[in-house]
């Protein structure tokens, strides 16, 4: 049933988006008739006119899942399930032929040997400008001025048409002929072709780690795959083709034996320090700009006009092969289109960190799937669900084993027949060690729960002693004046600056955690209950005086009651304090919990799941603040109004 | 048996920064008979509040004694019942939980209890408002459940500190002709501020009008429109043209004392 459903997320995204579409008109319609009706009898800046507007949530609500279907891609999949693999077919092209449009004026203004020769030329330039008369004697100044002057004889070798290699001329012939044929080929169209078997069986887009499937599975696709590969070759040549005529060839000759008889003499004599570095630094950045011309890289820009003739022509062939995907692609794709990488096709720009809302479900289901052997959950740990444990083992948590060697008597010894026969001490050793069977309970489980136990843990830790202490703060002079400073001291630390001590004293697990967010609670406890106390009116507490109410009846009948919406609100920031400084905290360090995963997914880059670990935290955090508000309203009705 | 007895009772506070002394009260002797009812008046800041709360035991005098049927007041107790300006009520607690509130801290069988409350919530005219949150009564009902908290005790005094001040004419009317109701029928001591005239006249039995700078009292009356409040409509008696008279005496007397504050400043 999920593997269908998984399967199926392109239409079930269909499904919605026209759904969602049809609210979101429909919403429109419905919010624009009422405010035409309701405008006649309201007054601007009553605020009564914010109420009953469900139109506008729905057509709030609708649009923003409609920027999150358009924005990931997630429209263009939905209706045009192919897209990502035919763009994937034509990326291949682009990789392919890279080098080639690198060196033609096709994605930048110059041709790649036109801006070559210009930066070497300006460089020479200020390398004869620069040259240091004072660590060269003259007759070797002579001999670089001469190398300077030979290294732009080369580029004007290089750029004059009569000079070009015979070898270019032929190579850059076969290469504008196969582009040509390429087009060809491309221009007689798709039809019968068929995608290779193999091609079917592959995921589908989005459903896999690999995110579009590499193979082509289109007609269309088919070509485009084959034009690539084709283009490929074409590259291989285009890579291997050198500029180097006799007269070149010759000129770099003398040139590098010039330049290695200076470094050779900079190597041999014996200089000073500064002035051998000042030399073999000028000689360097010589040989490095001459480095760049001895490869042959340099053409005459009337070589290369007709191969970039071919291949604008080439493009023009694409383009019209992409035909209907021309249009997908630039209404339905926003970002940067789908990129060939060495071993996969990527989604770029918003389609890669926006992760489709189907995708997302997805992911989501799979977390929460309990069955971790099937591959549900993430990192040995499903979402929220229950197990059995021991009842030994909360026992044992409970008493600790060194309690068990105060005990009287000694623990047992094996006997002469080689037996042991466990004393009372022995059973008492093995309670402490969980190792008696009690039978079990079951117990929630899971990486959300994990996170909620801690929460719930540090709170009542929090909580049952924060507001005793507060409520003596608030009534008594030793308590207030003794713990003020203790608590005023930690308190206005953000939580997350004391996580590493704490974490290094407790350790990363559970025990850690917990004692951060007890620190957070606990502050927050005592100081609201401590406010709650010390605000009950004077009349009241006299009054119980007079009802002959004892101190500790008053404490806990008038003082303890009038500091509970005080408390309550303590307790809802703490949530609040609690929630946020934990998942910060599970990303710092250990092996379970939402912000463990959410951390693990941004190690991986897996944005789904940074999106899915966003959502649940969102949830819960409203879930929780839901239900403060709820007990709020059930235990304290007077609020407000004592 | 049950008088109450207070013998050169002063009460000077010191301001903690200034070290400035008020004479918030000098000498003050009286004795009132069980059953007495007496109404004090006087300007703002004459120390009646002071005088309650000594009475009531939530101050301690810094001279003089004051005694209960010959025992002597060292603090609060439930022998003495106090009713607020404002009812100083449990908003977390309903009516009956209010009024319960002096028999729960006791230990009275619930049983028991909850008949005495009832009986009560009877008597202040409050039944069937046991289950209603305090918080949604009314100011003149709220006082009455002030009232029932505080008899339900069964305390020899009620000391009562501005009760009806916070209520509209009408309700107040209403409450004092109540107050009378149960002074006659349990026949309590009841020592009663206001700063009403009228109100002083009608209720008292007896009348202190007190004066400040230091806190004393100034005259006192014996006055016979408590007892006629019984027989008689409240309207009525305000007709009377003696009534008229003290009112007008007193008047003037405050009024004098007033005029002497404000023109010192
Ligand atoms: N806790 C206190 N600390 C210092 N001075 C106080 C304190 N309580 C009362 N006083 C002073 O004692 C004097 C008497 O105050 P009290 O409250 O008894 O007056 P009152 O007669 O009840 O006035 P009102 O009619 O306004 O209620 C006032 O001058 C007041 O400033
Ligand atoms: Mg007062």
């Amino acid at each position: 049933m999920f593997s269908w459903l998984s399967e199926e997320r392109g239409s079930i995204a269909a499904v919605i988006i026209v759904t969602l579409l049809l609210c979101l008109v429909i919403s429109i319609i419905i919010g624009l008739k009422q405010t035409s009706y309701r405008a006649k009898d309201e007054v601007f800046g009553d605020p009564e006119r914010t109420l009953g507007g469900w139109y506008w949530t729905l057509t709030g609500i609708s649009s923003i899942l409609l920027l999150w279907f358009y924005f990931s891609w997630g429209m263009a999949r939905a209706f045009f399930p192919e897209t990502g693999n035919e763009l994937c077919q034509a990326a291949k092209i682009d990789t392919a032929i890279a080098p080639i449009t690198a060196a033609l004026p096709i994605n930048s203004r110059y041709f790649k040997s036109t801006t070559l020769t210009r930066r070497n030329l300006e460089q020479l330039e200020i390398l004869e400008k620069k040259l240091p008369a004072d660590v060269y004697d003259k007759a070797e100044q002579e001999k670089l001025l001469k190398i300077i002057l030979q290294s732009k004889q080369i580029i004007e070798i290089f750029s004059n048409p009569k000079n070009q290699s015979s070898d270019s001329i032929r190579a850059f012939e076969t290469i504008q002929d196969g582009f040509r044929e390429l087009s060809k080929t491309l221009r007689f169209g798709y039809e019968g072709l068929i995608p290779h078997p193999e091609a079917l069986t592959q995921p589908k887009w989005g459903t896999d780690l690999t995110e579009i499937p590499l193979l082509p599975t289109t007609p269309r696709g088919v070509l485009l795959d084959k034009t690539s590969q084709d283009a490929k070759l074409l590259t291989k040549i285009f890579l291997k083709t050198r500029n180097n005529s006799a007269a070149a060839d010759a000129l770099i000759k003398t040139t590098k034996e010039m330049i290695n008889n200076i470094k050779k003499s900079n190597e041999s004599s014996d200089f000073e320090e500064d002035i051998l570095s000042k030399r073999s630094a000028y000689v360097k950045a010589v040989e490095r700009i001459f480095r760049r011309l001895d490869d042959g890289t340099i053409f005459p820009p009337s070589a290369l006009d007709n191969l970039s003739n071919s291949v604008n022509d080439f493009f023009l062939a694409i383009a019209e092969t992409r035909g209907s995907l021309n249009i997908i692609d630039r209404i339905l794709v926003p970002g940067d289109g789908v990129v060939k990488s060495k071993t996969q096709c990527t989604e770029q720009g918003s389609g890669r960190w926006l992760p489709k809302p189907t995708d997302v479900i997805a992911t989501f289901v799979k977390l929460a799937n309990p069955d971790i052997e099937g591959g549900g959950g993430y990192k040995g740990s499903t979402l929220l669900w229950w197990k059995w444990i021991q009842i030994a083992d909360i026992l044992a948590f409970f008493i600790p084993d060194s309690l068990i060697d105060l005990f009287p008597g000694d623990y047992g010894r094996h006997s002469e027949t080689g037996v042991f026969q466990p004393n009372f001490k022995d059973k008492a050793l093995a309670l402490a060690q969980g190792d008696i069977y009690l039978g079990a309970v079951p117990m929630l489980d899971g990486h959300i729960w994990d996170s909620l136990f801690r929460v719930i843990v540090a709170l009542g830790l929090g909580i049952g002693l924060g507001v005793p202490l507060g409520i003596y703060m608030g009534i008594s002079r030793f308590f207030k004046s003794f713990f003020d400073p203790i608590i005023e001291l930690y308190r206005p630390v953000p939580p997350l600056a004391w996580a590493p001590l704490i974490l290094t004293i407790f350790g990363i697990q559970d025990d850690g955690k917990i004692f951060l967010l007890f620190m957070v609670a606990f502050a927050i406890m005592v100081i609201s209950a401590r406010t709650g106390a010390s605000g009950t009116q004077l009349s009241k507490i006299r009054a119980s005086h007079s009802l002959g109410a004892s101190d500790r009846q008053i404490l806990r009948y008038v003082i303890l009651p009038n500091a509970m919406p005080e408390i309550l609100t303590g307790i809802r920031i703490s949530i609040g304090v609690c929630w946020g400084t934990l998942v910060a905290a599970e990303m710092l360090a250990g092996t379970t919990g939402i912000g463990f995963i959410e951390n693990v997914a941004r190690v991986v880059s897996n944005y789904e799941l940074i999106w899915v670990t966003i959502l649940i935290m969102g949830l819960l955090g409203l879930a929780f603040d839901i239900l403060m508000r709820w007990a709020i309203v059930k235990t304290i009705p007077w609020r407000g109004k004592g | 048996m049950s008088d109450l007895v207070c013998e050169n009772l002063s009460m000077t506070f010191a301001n903690p920064q200034t070290g400035v002394k008020i004479e918030a009260l000098k000498d003050i002797n009286f004795s009132l008979k069980r059953g007495e009812l007496l109404s004090v008046l006087g300007p703002s800041g004459c120390g009646k509040t002071t005088l309650l709360n000594m009475i009531a035991g939530f101050l301690n005098p810094t001279a003089g004694k004051m005694s209960l049927g010959g025992n002597l007041i060292e603090g609060p107790g439930v022998e003495r019942g106090m009713v607020f300006q404002q009812g100083a009520l449990f908003e977390w607690l309903t009516v009956s939980k209010n009024v319960d509130f002096g028999l729960r801290m006791k230990k009275t069988p619930e049983s028991e209890s909850s008949k005495l409350v009832e009986k009560w919530l009877d008597i202040v005219g409050l039944q069937g408002f046991g289950d209603t949150p305090t918080y949604q009564l009314s100011g003149g009902m709220q006082q009455r459940v002030a009232l029932a908290r505080c008899l339900v005790n069964g305390p020899d005094v009620i000391l009562m500190d501005e009760p009806l001040g916070a209520l509209d004419a009408l309700t107040r009317e209403k409450m004092q002709s109540l107050i009378l109701k149960l002074w006659k029928e349990t026949g309590k001591t009841i020592i009663i501020i206001t700063h009403s005239v009228e109100e002083a006249l009608l209720l008292g039995e007896r009348l202190f009008v007190m004066a400040p700078r230091p806190g004393r009292i100034h005259k006192e009356y014996n006055l016979p429109f408590a007892g006629k409040g019984l027989t008689k409509s409240l309207r009525d008696i305000k007709h009377d043209s003696y009534f008229g008279e003290v009112r007008e005496e007193i008047l003037t007397m405050i009024w004098d004392m007033e005029e002497e504050i404000m023109g010192g400043v």
